[in-house]
């Protein structure tokens, strides 16, 4: 039950983009999502839509998956459509029903709305979250913001804190499963009453699960003291992040991909939003 | 044993300071007044009933603790020092590895090998020679097949060896296992004590052994009693366990060979030839052989 819980979204693999070092996929996910976001004309979107079709299939993730992965923002998705339908007005009527007035500028605007939310989620799922363990994200997040420790902002602590929550979140699900199977051979009872009822009977596993979390905490504490653990300061890794000529080549790509995001913009901006 | 000896502790005190209602604190004085030596290669079982103060001594050694008073040497050098720097703390913690209860709460990392990698990490040490520590350490612990696999899917026992392989990867001179085997079933628990023996014996670690179980102290060279922050007994597992009236008296057991001869011999039986019967017998064999001779 709990344990069917998976961790983010990662999705083994050996596709060229797993390969890619996480650094490079963090920065070209971001220069993705700015180019969802400046894409105004329809053959703008049309670049996008390709390009992110062509990454879906280059990640050999099957579209069963993504597409699950999709579940979860069709409320959004709906509303996106809905609100840009209604509330557009434009100089096209296509349909009046009493009060509803429905243009053609709205069902374009609904539909290339639509069409971002969708492309974003897609993009920066198949490019990022995918396609990168966990750990390797952690450590290309660590080096990407390495800098802003000259401004004291504590970069390492922030990875430390995140491995240290993916390790313990497996454990502390088995744990939760163990105190829920204990309190329920005692009688309490889970899955009915309202949601008060519910909520109180959440109280007995919550205050044993934390106060074993806190001991755990302790105890790590003191392991990593006795393991030398100071902070980032003089720390070395054992696998250290090294760009290939794949972060190259995958670079040299979103030049071009950028470039005629940007020339579909200027030139050809037809059915703009 | 010759020259210095690896560890030496001289009238150490340790007291915890407990905040009370109204902001006063008490201070509850945990190890007494307690002088010991430890030699290089040693395999030394530490005995002692809950609450005696054994995690708080294995505290003392890496200075994860500070004494109240005594000093503490480590390969000849004062620990307890006022002037020690930082870097002596962390040499002294390289030096010294130590494995604790509950496998879970010792790793750290989401994959087997950084786990193991974590302390020579933090030790500053070259990427190609953290790879080969790492791999050496996993094989001293036969876990190299589980290099890949993540924490969580692996056995009490594995977790531990891996646990084992984090401290080996740091090159220590002595482990310090607080109850490692106790939260591990009997397979777990035998796992880690044939690897814990073979660091003793095949790389000349020096361990220290801190058990309830009994037949795991009779594995060791010498057995140290504690009770009440103090030193009971100190000496070989046969002259230790052959205090049985007295270790019982201390709430701890012996194993059950030596009990039974010693429950046989307080009850007036004596060997067939007029002589009592040997005392602190440790092996089964030993104790069938005896059993034999009176029938
Ligand atoms: N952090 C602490 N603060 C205050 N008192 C403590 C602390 N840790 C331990 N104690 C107390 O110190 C005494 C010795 O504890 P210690 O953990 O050293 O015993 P132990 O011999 O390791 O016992 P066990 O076999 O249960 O592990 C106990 O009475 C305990 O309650
Ligand atoms: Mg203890």
């Amino acid at each position: 039950m709990l344990k069917d819980i998976t961790l983010g979204q990662f999705f083994p693999g050996d596709s060229p983009l797993h390969k890619l070092d996480p650094r490079t996929k963090l920065i070209l996910t971001t220069v993705y999502i700015i180019l969802v976001f400046v894409a105004r004309g329809a053959p703008g979107f049309a670049v996008i839509l390709l390009f992110t079709l062509a990454m879906i299939a280059a990640s050999k993730i099957p579209a069963k998956i993504i597409l699950r992965g999709l579940r979860p923002l069709v409320f959004i998705i709906t509303f996106t459509a809905i609100i840009n339908l209604f509330w557009t007005k434009g100089e096209n009527l296509l349909f009046r029903l009493g009060f509803i007035e429905i243009y053609s500028e709205g069902v374009l605007y609904a539909v290339l709305m639509v069409l971002r939310v969708v492309l974003l989620l897609l993009g920066s799922s198949v490019l990022l979250t995918y396609t990168t363990s966990p750990i390797a994200l952690t450590d290309g997040l660590e080096q990407l913001l390495s800098p802003l420790k000259k401004l004291r902002v504590p970069v390492h602590e922030f990875a430390m804190m995140m491995t240290i929550a993916l390790r313990f979140i497996p454990t502390l699900i088995e744990e939760t499963d163990k105190i829920m199977n204990a309190q329920k051979a005692r009688g309490v009872d889970f899955s009915s009453g309202g949601i008060i009822r519910r909520a109180k009977a959440l109280i007995p596993i919550l205050i044993p699960l934390f106060v074993s979390a806190f001991r755990r905490a302790d105890e790590l504490a003191i392991a990593m003291e006795c393991r030398c653990y100071r902070g980032g300061e003089g720390r070395t890794r054992m696998k250290v992040l090294k760009l290939s000529y794949r972060d190259l080549v995958a670079s040299v790509i979103f030049v071009f991909f950028t470039a005629a995001v940007i020339a579909a913009n200027v030139f050809i901006p037809w059915l703009s939003v | 044993m010759s020259g210095t000896p690896f560890i030496k502790a001289e009238n150490l005190c340790f007291s915890y300071s407990i905040a009370e209602d109204g902001g006063l604190r008490r201070e509850l004085p945990v190890i007494k007044n307690v002088s010991f030596e430890i030699g290089r290669g040693d395999f030394v079982a530490i005995l002692g009933h809950n609450g005696s103060g054994k995690s708080t001594l294995a505290k003392l050694l890496n200075l994860i603790l500070t004494p109240t008073s005594g000093k503490i040497y480590i390969d000849g050098r004062d620990i307890t020092d006022p002037a020690i720097t930082e870097d002596d703390i962390f040499e002294i913690r390289r030096k010294i590895g130590m494995v604790f209860q509950n496998p879970d709460n010792q790793l750290v990392a989401t994959v087997v090998e950084e786990d193991v990698a974590f302390g020579p990490e933090n030790l500053g040490i070259p990427p190609e020679e953290i790879r080969r520590r790492v791999n050496e350490a996993l094989a001293i612990v036969g876990m190299s097949a589980y290099a890949r696999h993540s924490p969580h899917q692996l056995s009490g026992g594995q977790k531990q060896r891996v646990a084992i392989a984090g401290i080996i990867a740091m090159l220590p001179e002595c482990i310090v296992f607080d109850e490692s085997t106790s939260m591990l079933d009997p397979s777990g628990r035998k796992e880690v004590m044939n690897t814990i023996v073979s660091l003793n014996r095949d790389r000349g670690i020096t361990v220290l052994h801190i058990t309830h179980n009994m037949d795991e102290a009779v594995l060791a060279d010498r057995v140290i009693v504690i009770n009440d922050g103090e030193i009971f007994l100190d000496g070989t597992p046969r002259e230790v366990f052959s205090h049985v009236g007295e270790l019982q008296s201390v709430g701890l057991d012996v194993p059950q060979v030596t009990e039974l001869l010693y429950e046989l011999s307080v009850d007036g039986i004596k060997m067939p030839d007029g002589s009592p019967l040997p005392r602190g017998v440790l092996s089964e064999e030993e104790g069938a052989e005896i059993l034999r001779a009176l029938l």
